[in-house]
């Protein structure tokens, strides 16, 4: 049984679909249009330090909310009876095994100017109530095709990969270790603040790293809910691609830069959390 | 463990009976298949079960949005469509690289129905690589309910009264085109320090909240509800919205604006070339243009498909404008490789 | 905790109401209407679609499975250094964004597709695009480091002891593993065919990349609706694939109930009564 042989399929694999890929975007991204090699793509991705950086600022409130929202509910969650627990994380699951793209689209309808809660607050009379108090002129919220909806977007879609990593971290920390702070005179917030969030950690890391990467190099959440006026990193590339603006070499370019952005903030994060090996699955 | 088997089992099988349904699928075709990428709102889908019934070639159609999204599609490779229909100003950029196939005519017998102002046009010198499909001009389409008087002038689209309330339309040329048009320039200027004045009063019109959003088909939806005041778009889908919503009003304004024609090619290298130019001659039939013209709105090329249309149709002054109109529009044409380049960038700089 | 669940589901809710929506509005109600799942189920293309998706996700997930186990167990094997850097590049797949994978997929198989029909392609009259082979391989591409994710740490769980015993006891190599080692990673093993599967059915931004012209996943097919007039086709799609998703997380829930229920009891049935 211990044969290592049997993982070469997989490692020949690996090697033609994961890394020589990865090589084809390097060699791309320093290669110019007429063909031969260039550092052009790089500098003209001064231009582009606009979107990196809205990309990035974005991805990071989406995670912040998730963080905000996703902690206290794992915790809650990890406190309740088995089959509560069963019940909820199927409840959690439940939107993740509807496809991506249905999640994003629900929102549309909901945000437009006419859509569902902007004709909800007309019917209630809150515009006619915030003209008369206000002196404005307002008929409707403006929600959607805006950054706030993108962050929106990227918060629903992404917080049960929040959710679920940490609260799979806090359920194994054993009950023991909980009854030996309280032994020693930690009363609850305690335990907490000294047991129990630093246990959490290496989900909060995992979490973190399923919703930060996502959200920085997504491109259907802000064409759907964005209208194209926001452009983000992933809208960018996938222009450059398969869009409107031709250029592969660009395209590469740009991912790469992308790709070792996150792995820098990937290895800053990993030395604040020692974070486990294979970090946690579901 | 057996329970883990009998799953694994019942999956495998299910997958194969899916793959089998796939293969039946195919003795129901016995003339192979034809892949069809056209615009979305293009076709009466209709007619495309009535090609497979009739030809006994199965369709696999898909839309993209705009025509600089096709360039990346057929460039890029990996892709196999046999039938495209881009817009005149791609498909001389696609003759220019030899991206397309001479078409054999012999296989388009229905090509002698279209109009002769459409054979051998400027973007096709040769005649050789396209056959016409649909033809409009490009507007202003606005809800009278919710504008001020009449609109005239592309000034409209930037006037601050309907801010947060106009729709620009999402592909480089055709929205830069709107602001040359403004400012007074040709489409198809080569002089980039005005494309940049042009950007630059998008990007002003960006910046200043006046724009709701940056749509293709999406208008659709947006204008028919309300969403929006107005929106730059083709002919016939004005007409087609108008049914849903007739508080709806086109124009072609003062300045002068676009008149395209959308022709169907056959990309280098395709496999199905036989097939696709069976396609193209079923389009060109006259039934299957009337079908599609009434569906889409659009003008038809074809000269008996114009002749059995309805007369409130045929003298539509927008699904057919008057000569006069028709001469203040302006026919994009292929610009120069580095202009292109230059465009691709002052797009990204508006988008961004 | 109820407002987060509140939060998640109401959008959902909202679509599932409007597919029976009379008219095409999806923010007015009119009436109750069967007519989306009507047009729904006679859109060639959505079919299509969906069965693709289907075909794909199953098809790489169980490959995925195989090929991950058997990784696995070849990973288990290895000396730490080699494992620690080929479990890096296994990773790569899982923190890499979608799109970069996506993206460098497609190089791949253009070039490859390029390549194969200037030179062996010509020859042979016949010209390979991508389609649905370029989507399996993708698809498998990304799916089998979730097996491994899941299988790995449940073969480090595994007592070493038990499979030399098994030997010992007569068992040949491949009947021992059988018999011995394969149950237990089965949860483990099960669990990974899972999650590959999910992550399968769910992926838009690799297939978008990598499906070609001829073939599109379920994903790729509501963009582009998304894209154009919107119909409420899409609501009616997403009310079935909640409530299939519903009955089918309902079952493997009360499956695992059942079967915790009856570990408890035999837990209760061995310890000696006092």
């Amino acid at each position: 049984m211990k044969n290592k042989w049997l993982a070469v399929p997989y490692v020949v694999w690996m090697a033609i679909f994961v890394v020589a890929p990865l090589v084809l975007v390097v060699i791309y991204a320093f290669t110019a249009r007429s063909g031969g090699f260039t550092l052009e793509n790089f500098t003209a991705m001064g231009e582009y330090a606009a979107v990196f950086g809205r990309s990035f600022f974005l991805a990071l409130i989406a995670t912040l909310v998730c963080i905000l929202l996703g902690y206290p509910l794992a915790y809650f969650l990890s406190r309740e009876g088995s089959g509560m627990r069963r019940i909820a994380t199927m409840l959690i699951m439940l939107p993740m095994w509807m496809n991506f793209l249905l999640r994003t689209y629900s929102w549309m309808s909901i945000l437009e100017n006419t859509g569902l809660l902007n004709t909800f607050f007309k019917s209630i009379g809150l515009f006619a109530l915030l003209n008369r108090t206000f002196g404005t002129n307002i008929e409707y919220f403006h929600m959607i095709n805006t950054q706030g909806a993108i962050v929106l977007g990227m918060v629903y879609n992404f917080l049960p990969f929040m959710i679920l990593p940490i609260y799979t971290v806090i359920e194994k920390i054993d009950y023991r270790i909980i009854e030996a702070a309280q032994d020693l005179g930690a009363n609850s917030r305690q335990v907490f603040r000294k047991v129990i969030f630093p246990l959490s950690l290496p989900g909060v890391l995992s979490g973190i790293t399923m919703v930060f990467v996502p959200a920085v190099s997504t491109f259907a959440i802000p064409r759907l809910l964005g209208g194209g006026m926001v452009t983000m990193l992933g809208d960018l590339i996938e222009a450059q691609f398969m869009g409107s603006a031709y250029n592969p070499y660009l395209g590469s370019a740009i991912s790469l830069v992308m790709m070792v952005i996150v792995l820098v903030c990937m290895a800053v994060m990993n030395r604040f959390g020692e974070g486990e090996e294979g970090a946690v699955v579901l | 463990m057996k329970k883990i088997c009998s799953l694994v089992l019942s999956a495998l099988m299910l997958s194969t009976l899916l793959a089998g349904c796939g293969s039946s699928a195919s003795s129901k075709y016995p003339n192979g298949e034809v892949n069809v990428l056209n615009w979305g709102e293009y076709i009466d889908e209709s007619v495309l079960t009535d090609f497979e019934d009739q030809y006994g070639i199965k369709v696999n159609y898909k839309t993209c949005p705009d025509n600089e999204t096709l360039y990346s599609t057929i460039k890029g490779g990996g892709s196999d469509y046999d039938v495209i229909v881009p817009s005149d100003y791609m498909i001389s950029r696609l003759i220019d690289e030899d991206l397309l196939e001479k078409l054999d005519f012999s296989n388009i017998p229905n090509f002698s129905d279209i109009d002769e102002k459409f054979l051998k046009p400027a973007y096709d010198p040769t005649g050789e690589y396209s056959v016409p499909y649909m033809w409009g001009t490009v507007g202003i389409i606005y809800n009278t309910k919710m504008v001020s008087g009449e609109i005239t002038s592309w000034g409209a689209l930037f006037d601050k009264q309907y801010a947060g309330q106009v729709l620009m339309i999402n592909n480089p040329r055709d929205a830069i085109g709107v602001a040359l048009k403004y400012l007074g320039y040709s489409y198809n200027t080569t002089d980039k320090s005005q494309i940049t004045k042009a950007t630059d009063l998008l990007i002003q019109q960006k910046q200043d909240g006046i724009v709701q959003a940056y749509v293709m088909d999406e208008i659709f939806d947006k204008l028919e509800g309300g969403e929006a005041a107005m929106g730059v778009y083709y002919a016939g889908d004005y007409l087609t919205m108008l049914a849903n919503n007739p508080d709806l009003a086109f124009v072609v304004p003062s300045e002068g604006s676009n008149y395209f024609v959308d022709a169907m090619c056959v990309p280098k290298g395709a496999s199905n070339k036989e097939n696709g130019e069976k396609f193209i001659n079923f389009m060109c039939s006259t039934d299957v243009g009337l079908a599609n013209c009434e569906a889409i709105g659009y003008s038809t090329p074809l000269k008996s498909v114009k002749a059995a249309l309805p007369a409130d149709v045929s003298g539509n002054p927008v699904a057919y404008p008057a000569d006069s109109v028709l001469a203040n529009c302006e026919q994009f044409i292929n610009l120069p490789e580095d202009i292109l380049e230059f465009y691709d960038s002052e797009w990204l700089r508006l988008k961004v | 905790m109820a407002l987060v669940f509140l939060f998640l589901y109401a959008p959902i809710f909202v679509l599932i109401v409007f597919s029976f929506n009379a008219t095409k509005s999806r923010s007015i109600w009119a009436g109750f209407s069967l007519q989306w799942y009507v047009k729904l189920f006679s859109d060639a293309a959505i079919m299509d679609a969906l069965r693709t998706t289907l075909l794909v996700s199953v098809l790489a997930s169980l490959i995925a499975c195989v090929a991950g186990t058997a990784a696995s167990i070849g990973f288990y094997a290895m000396r730490r250094k080699t494992r620690s850097v080929l479990m890096t590049v296994n990773n790569i797949p899982l923190t890499n964004a979608d799109i970069i994978t996506g993206v460098s997929l497609s190089l791949l198989f253009v070039l490859a597709v390029n390549a194969f029909n200037a030179t062996l392609g010509d020859a042979l009259g016949v010209r390979w695009a991508q389609g649905f082979i370029t989507l399996l391989i993708a698809h498998i591409t990304f799916d089998i480091p979730y097996v491994i994710l899941s299988v790995l740490p449940k073969l480090r769980q595994l007592d070493p002891n038990v499979y030399e015993a098994a030997q010992d006891l007569g068992a040949t190599g491949p009947a021992a593993f059988r018999k011995v080692i394969l149950p237990d990673l089965m949860p483990g093993i099960i669990n990974g065919l899972l999650i590959a599967f999910t992550m399968s059915i769910d992926d838009f931004v690799i297939s978008y990349f990598t499906a070609g012209s001829q073939v599109s996943t379920l994903a790729m097919e509501i963009y582009s609706m998304a894209r154009r007039k919107i119909s409420p086709e899409i609501n009616a799609i997403s009310t079935l694939l909640f409530v299939s998703v519903l009955v089918l997380l309902v079952l493997i829930n009360a499956r695992q109930g059942r079967q915790e229920k009856l570990a408890k009891r035999q837990k209760a049935a061995l310890t000696p009564k006092k």
